[in-house]
């Protein structure tokens, strides 16, 4: 075992990490700036300098940095040394010559880095008397807003933005004291992950601009852990309130899924649950007018309309598994669709029975970061997942870690690994129709339409297993590509096929299951990872349903006389016409929703949802794995959880129908009493469910008999915010649900679970930086376990299905003299439904444009004549897009389009 | 002093210009190259240099046959390799590289070829200091006529090796004359200088092993594989090889540089080269080897100017190139014309040299402004101290800038005493 004495103790530590990261882990006070857990060391601010010394007899000794210095077994050093001390207090005070020390106004005040490194160090007293350096500040966009004058140039955040998440629009600009990080000019930040900065910066100069609007102190902020709902990756959150508003998202770590980073989407893309957009009150129909009524009123009117007929429920794939499983307790499992249409649900089955069926591993995020040959199959997975992208862009630097070991350098020496792997060869190969954001680091790229891709795709799989299908007719181009994929990836010791349904291409996701299930006959490890649209997709392919054609059918067919949709907006997946005639075919439509969308307009009934962040419940991201979000805010009484309102209205129904009220009876829908009883009841009906349980400890957790406190002890609102009203304390929101408090009082400790920490905080720590507190080893996992589970069982090794995937290879495609293959455009801003109702989000969006190949580009505006009308947009050139191809904005144009489809496109303005 | 005691220079005629290749050739150029690669295997040519005691020209005098053997054997051929010369010749004070290359580029080329052939590099790069116009169209003629002669480009002299030389302008930077800052600005990226490891030797430019040498040193390669490396040995005075191009600035009758015997005197090159100090002038101090090294006073004007000798008296090398502070110029001034330039220098990468170094500009701004207090020494000291030490800063930029301050504290620590309690420059005053 490696030990290193640290003040004159012994430690354990581990070889292969630096001193900084054994000082902390072995829970030392060690200030520090640039270095960062994922980051790495550079040595820029010299801030964790520790007095080191060459063995017992050495009395000397040397400063060194503690981030540059690697761990050597005896090692023996000082951090309550004089020297060391006081070159450290100097650091501070040479990085304060210039820092505004405008805390109080500073949004990054008490939980500043800044702050805490130098209360730390005990630097005090001001002795530069001179004038400070002062810059001009940017606007960055909606996202992130910029201070530059607190700066104390660590050189994180280019660092992040660059090196890490592969943006070229912020740089240090200027030298010596002058030194500058923004952009060449003023501008919204193009990076996906911008908002990161917020967290990577260690003091105040990049700060949530939304956040700034609703400002709190975060000592003030209430937490919730929870799980993002903007795609279908399942990064952890914490949703940071204050009374009846979500104030702001972080980041919460998850060693194997988002670790440090969240994309923008995902931590800006709340605003909807703050909107007017929001669904306050029951609304009933009268007179075919929209009128709020009591909750009591609205649900006897279900009781009335279910006693008219049939009752058939519409779930949704961005609905919690709680709110979907007791849907169809409530209207029963043969009338019970998941809400997505017969492609979306046969590509979200396929997926889940693919991932189940492969040989080889579903790896984590975390896990892809480490994979050394990755084929992207026709999935622009920068838009889709956004987070997955970015871990396939650490990706490519695994060739680079081999030669860095070979020069004895590091692997977290970050710059040095950088420059030794500068011409270390890329391992990614990028298939698709359009350019994405990982082009630029990929070995190759390939443009081609879907059913050429899944072509190559199955290709690929031959190469690699000739007992898979062949292909035949593939150009000579198509042949090099195939030969140069498979030959990366049969090299590789973590090869990894990624896919997905953006382009509802079943073809696709075969060939992908097709490529890893043929390595994992000779590397067991080859991952296979496929992308879902929405952040519950993957729980809605195991607990299974009707498609919205056969909720049309049976509507058509009059059998349904009262719908209920929870959660979904139909507009996005039926045409306009479909949605009429489905409307107008049922009398009775219920509406359970948080978000008014346009159906509601005509609905009989429409009842308001709690959101995400005012409910708990359960989602199952695309790799299966189960995570639990936590109530955050407590909304005014009408607003509830979805599955209270199936338990409201199964209660009135079963008053007015004994016949469904013992069907309902046997579901025990009407008799569970929190969360932890639907989910219990989701296990028993539903046993590839079962273990959702253990995404996280229910309600009767406690730790020393205490619940767990939501709020920091610190926190000063709770009887003033009300003052104008009322001085007595009030008591706080009850959380039935969860094992919270939701008040300062409470247990709260490093140790405790992660699926329930609410926020980072331990003593001198008030930053995020805490976190390396909560974790056992640094960028490892956490003290108290992992948060979330998967429900995919662990492969068989030793079962090998005999391609059961490699059937349906398709046809290449052909192009159609008058007609053009119209193929998604999705926007990582813009085709996500409820992060557009978020402004700083809508504000990013840009209009939607008609993208087309730089051969075809001649008039400014073209038509395309899509089935549901014709489309004018703007023409935007997009080099690399294949010949008969087209992209048209996903849901911002026709927002139930199903790609991918001929149309006709012809010059705007045109006769047609 | 006779022809082949300054071989470096002997062929620079300020009036007939550079000698073109036929001139040069004439006068013994491309011999050594004709030697080495017909004759002499890389590892020989490493073996002379290392012979010959040739010591780094730049300032840090590391041996050159030494830094060459960590370079990677392959031949050129089979790994991308690269031969830089440092000219980006930024030290205040300093301007031998200037001379040798505007007066002999061809001299600078056969020793990068030479250079090149030993550690097997197939790409030369000469990183230029902007502001060097002339040398810049001296060395792009000289590098055209090398190659029109065939000593550049493919398998040269029939030999099989292969060696071609660009010309990099720098952006200027004074960091870019730090080596790892220099390869990071080849990059095209922000001047930083690099952690070690990986040294250049095996991962430098594009992180490929690369050998970044002196334009001085390099000068020197030619005579040493034309007349080995026990002539080059036996040039110097001291325990160091070789010639050495010394200069002095300052109030001298005659400021310049002059090519002498390493080991030569500081007595002598002041007295007998510049002509002693201008009349009514006196010595007061002198930075030996350039404005990143330590004041030394006239104690020690009998100290021999090699590696050992000058450390010994408490101050560098550098490059050689003097800078005389005379009885009539205020010190403090001097110093904080000196930290004015560093701290505009600093990169900006590491803290205590970025916001330390303007500190100490402030500080003896506010001296010589007469808004001096006290305390300033004790922060001017805490600074020469905290950034003075090698290890606390990313590099020796701030270390190099804290040379000439924390021995002025001391040289001149009276002068600080008169300028705080006089409340400004007495010599100002008595101007």
């Amino acid at each position: 075992m490696t030990t290193i004495r640290i003040d004159g103790r012994e430690w354990p530590t581990r070889p292969g990490i630096n001193l900084l990261q054994a000082c902390l882990e072995a829970g030392a006070n060690l200030p520090y700036f640039c270095w960062h857990p994922e980051l790495g060391s550079v040595g820029a601010c010299r801030q964790c300098a520790v007095r080191q010394f060459s063995g017992p007899d050495d009395r000397t000794g040397r400063l060194v940095m503690a981030c540059m210095t690697p761990v050597s077994d005896g090692a023996i050093i000082a951090i309550e040394d004089a020297q060391a001390r006081a070159f450290r207090e100097g650091v501070i005070e040479w990085m304060m010559v210039n820092h505004p020390h405008d805390c109080p106004v500073c949004e990054e005040g008490g939980e500043c880095h800044l702050q805490d490194m130098t209360v730390m160090t005990g630097h005090n007293q001001r002795r530069y008397r001179f004038t400070k350096r002062t810059h001009r500040n940017q606007d960055l966009g909606p996202f992130v807003k910029h201070e530059m004058n607190r700066c104390i140039a660590c050189y994180r955040c280019v660092r992040f933005y660059r090196d890490y998440a592969g943006g070229d629009d912020l740089a240090a600009f200027a030298s010596h004291d002058s030194v500058y990080f923004g952009r060449a000019e003023d501008g919204a930040l193009q990076n996906a992950f911008s908002g990161n900065l917020v967290e990577i910066c260690p003091t105040g100069v990049f700060t949530d601009k939304p956040f700034s609007g609703v400002y709190t102190r975060k000592w003030d902020l209430r937490g919730a852990p929870s799980v993002c709902v903007h795609c279908a990756v399942g990064c952890n959150i914490i949703v940071n309130a204050r009374e009846e508003s979500v104030r702001r998202i972080v980041n919460r770590y998850n060693a194997a899924v988002n670790r440090y980073m969240l994309c923008d989407r995902g931590r800006f893309g709340h605003g909807f649950v703050n909107a007017d957009s929001r669904i306050r009150m029951p609304m009933r129909s009268i007179d075919g007018h929209p009128a709020p009524v009591p909750t009591r009123d609205a649900v006897m009117q279900f009781a009335r309309m279910a006693a008219d007929g049939p009752v058939v429920g519409i779930a949704s794939p961005r609905a919690s598994m709680e709110t979907c499983f007791s849907l169809r307790a409530l209207v029963g499992e043969a009338r019970f669709s998941t809400g997505q249409t017969q492609v979306e649900q046969a590509c979200g089955q396929l997926a889940c029975t693919l991932l189940r069926q492969h040989p080889g591993v579903i790896p984590s995020l975390h896990e892809m970061e480490s994979a050394d040959g990755v084929l992207v199959l026709g999935e622009d997975v920068c838009a889709t997942a956004p987070r997955l992208g970015l871990s396939l862009r650490q990706s490519v630097r695994q060739p680079s870690f081999p030669m860095a070991d070979a020069a004895k350098v590091p692997r977290w020496m970050d710059a040095a690994v950088r420059t030794i792997g500068c011409d270390a060869p890329s391992g990614l190969f990028i298939l698709t129709p359009a350019p994405t954001d990982l082009d630029p680091v990929a070995a190759q790229c390939f443009r081609a339409v879907p059913d050429d891709i899944a072509r190559i795709g199955f290709a690929i799989a031959h190469r690699i297993d000739p007992s898979a299908p062949t292909v035949t007719d593939l150009t000579d181009e198509q042949v090099r590509l195939v030969e140069h994929a498979a030959a990366t990836l049969l090299a590789a010791k973590k090869p990894l096929v990624v896919s997905g349904m953006q382009y509802g291409s079943p073809a696709l996701m075969r060939a992908a299951a097709a490529i890893a299930s043929a390595l994992a006959r000779t590397i067991p490890a080859s991952g296979l990872s496929l992308v879902l649209p929405e952040c519950n997709s993957m729980g809605l392919a195991l607990l299974g349903g009707l498609t919205l054609e056969a909720v049309m059918a049976q509507a058509r067919a009059g059998k349904i006389a009262t719908l209920v949709i929870a959660e979904n907006d139909l507009t996005r997946r039926l045409s306009p016409a479909a949605v009429v005639e489905l409307l107008e075919a049922v009398p009775n439509i219920v509406i359970i929703d948080h978000t008014d969308t346009p159906p509601c307009r005509d609905a009989t009934l429409v009842l308001p949802a709690a959101a995400f962040s005012e409910c708990s419940g359960t989602l199952v991201s695309q790799e299966g794995r189960a995570q639990r979000f936590f109530q955050a805010v407590y909304p005014p009484q009408p607003i509830r959880a979805g599955w209270r309102w199936m338990q409201a209205l199964a209660r009135a129904q079963g008053c007015v129908n004994v016949q469904a009220a013992a069907r309902i009876q046997a579901t025990g829908l009407t008799t569970w009493q929190g969360l932890d009883d639907v989910i219990a009841a989701l296990g028993r009906a539903c046993p590839i469910l079962a273990g959702m349980v253990d995404a996280a400890p229910g309600a009767d957790y406690r730790i020393d008999g205490q619940k767990l406190r939501s709020q920091t002890y610190r926190a000063s609102g709770r009887t003033v915010i009300r003052s104008h009203i009322s001085v007595r304390d009030q008591p706080p929101p009850g959380s039935p649900d969860t094992p919270f408090s939701s008040s300062m009082e409470g247990a709260y400790t490093p140790d405790m679970p992660p699926s329930l920490v609410p926020g980072y905080q331990v003593p001198s720590w008030n930053s995020v930086q805490s976190l390396n507190r909560f974790q056992h080893e640094i960028g490892g996992d956490m003290r108290g376990g992992i948060s979330g589970v998967r429900l995919f069982p662990a492969p068989d090794a030793t079962d090998h299905p005999t391609h059961p995937c490699a059937t349906d290879i398709p046809a290449a495609f052909a192009r159609a003299e008058d007609s053009v293959l119209v193929l998604p455009d999705t926007r990582l801003f813009g085709s996500e439904e409820l992060s557009m109702l978020s402004p700083p989000v809508a504000a990013r969006a840009t209009p939607p444009t008609l993208r087309v190949p730089t051969g075809a580009a001649g008039p400014a505006h073209m038509t395309l004549h899509l089935p549901d009308g014709a489309h004018t947009l703007p023409v935007e050139p997009l080099a690399g897009l294949p010949d008969g191809v087209v992209l048209c904005p996903s849901h911002m144009v026709s927002p139930a389009f199903m790609f991918p489809c001929m149309a006709r496109i012809t010059p705007a303005g045109e006769a047609t | 002093m006779s022809h082949a005691e300054r071989p470096l220079t002997a062929m620079i005629d300020p009036v007939t210009g550079p000698p073109d290749c036929a001139a040069y050739e004439r006068a013994g150029g491309w011999q050594a190259t004709r030697t080495a690669l017909r004759t002499l295997a890389p590892a020989e040519v490493v073996d002379i240099v290392t012979r010959s005691r040739l010591r780094g020209r730049g300032g840090a005098g590391f041996g050159t046959g030494q830094k060459w053997s960590f370079v990677p054997r392959e031949p050129a051929s089979e790994r991308c390799k690269y031969l830089i010369a440092n000219a980006d010749e930024m030290e205040p004070g300093t301007f031998k590289d200037r001379w040798l290359m505007e007066g002999n580029p061809l001299q600078l080329v056969e020793g990068m070829l030479l250079a090149a052939y030993a550690i097997q590099a197939g790409h030369g790069i000469i990183f230029l200091r902007g502001e060097y116009h002339l040398a810049r169209t001296r060395l792009h003629d000289a590098i055209a006529q090398a190659r029109h002669g065939g000593w550049l480009g493919q398998d040269i002299l029939g030999s099989g090796f292969s060696f071609d030389i660009h010309v990099h302008v720098s952006a200027g930077r004074y960091i870019c004359g730090e080596e790892t800052a220099l390869l990071t600005a080849l990059e095209g990226r922000r001047a930083t200088p690099r952690s070690k490891p990986p040294f250049p030797q095996t991962g430098g430019l594009w992180g490929a092993p690369s050998v970044v040498n002196n334009v001085e040193t390099l000068s020197n390669l030619p005579h040493i594989i034309a007349n080995g490396p026990e002539w080059f040995a036996g040039l110097g005075i001291g325990p160091d090889g070789g010639t050495k191009i010394y200069g002095v600035s300052g109030r001298v009758r005659r400021p310049g540089a002059w090519e002498l015997p390493i080991g030569t005197p500081l007595r002598e090159i002041i007295e007998e080269h510049a002509g002693g100090m201008q009349p009514g002038y006196g010595l007061r101090a002198l930075l030996p080897g350039g404005a990143s090294t330590a004041f030394v006073d006239d104690t020690a004007l009998d100290m021999a100017m090699d590696y050992a000798s000058v450390e010994k008296a408490g101050s560098r090398l550098g490059t050689g190139m003097a800078i005389i502070l005379d009885d009539r110029t205020c010190p403090v001034g001097m110093l904080r014309n000196l930290e004015h330039f560093f701290a505009q220098e600093s990169c900006g990468w590491c803290t205590p040299c970025r916001d330390g170094l303007p500190w100490v500009e402030r500080l003896l701004d506010a001296i010589e402004a007469g808004t001096g207090m006290a305390e300033d020494i004790d922060q001017l000291d805490r600074h020469a101290r905290m950034l003075g030490t090698p290890g606390h800063t990313f590099c020796a930029h701030a270390p190099g800038a804290m040379a000439p301050l924390a021995s002025g504290l001391k040289l001149f620590a009276r002068d600080f005493a008169d300028h705080i309690a006089g409340r400004g420059c007495p010599l100002r005053h008595a101007a």
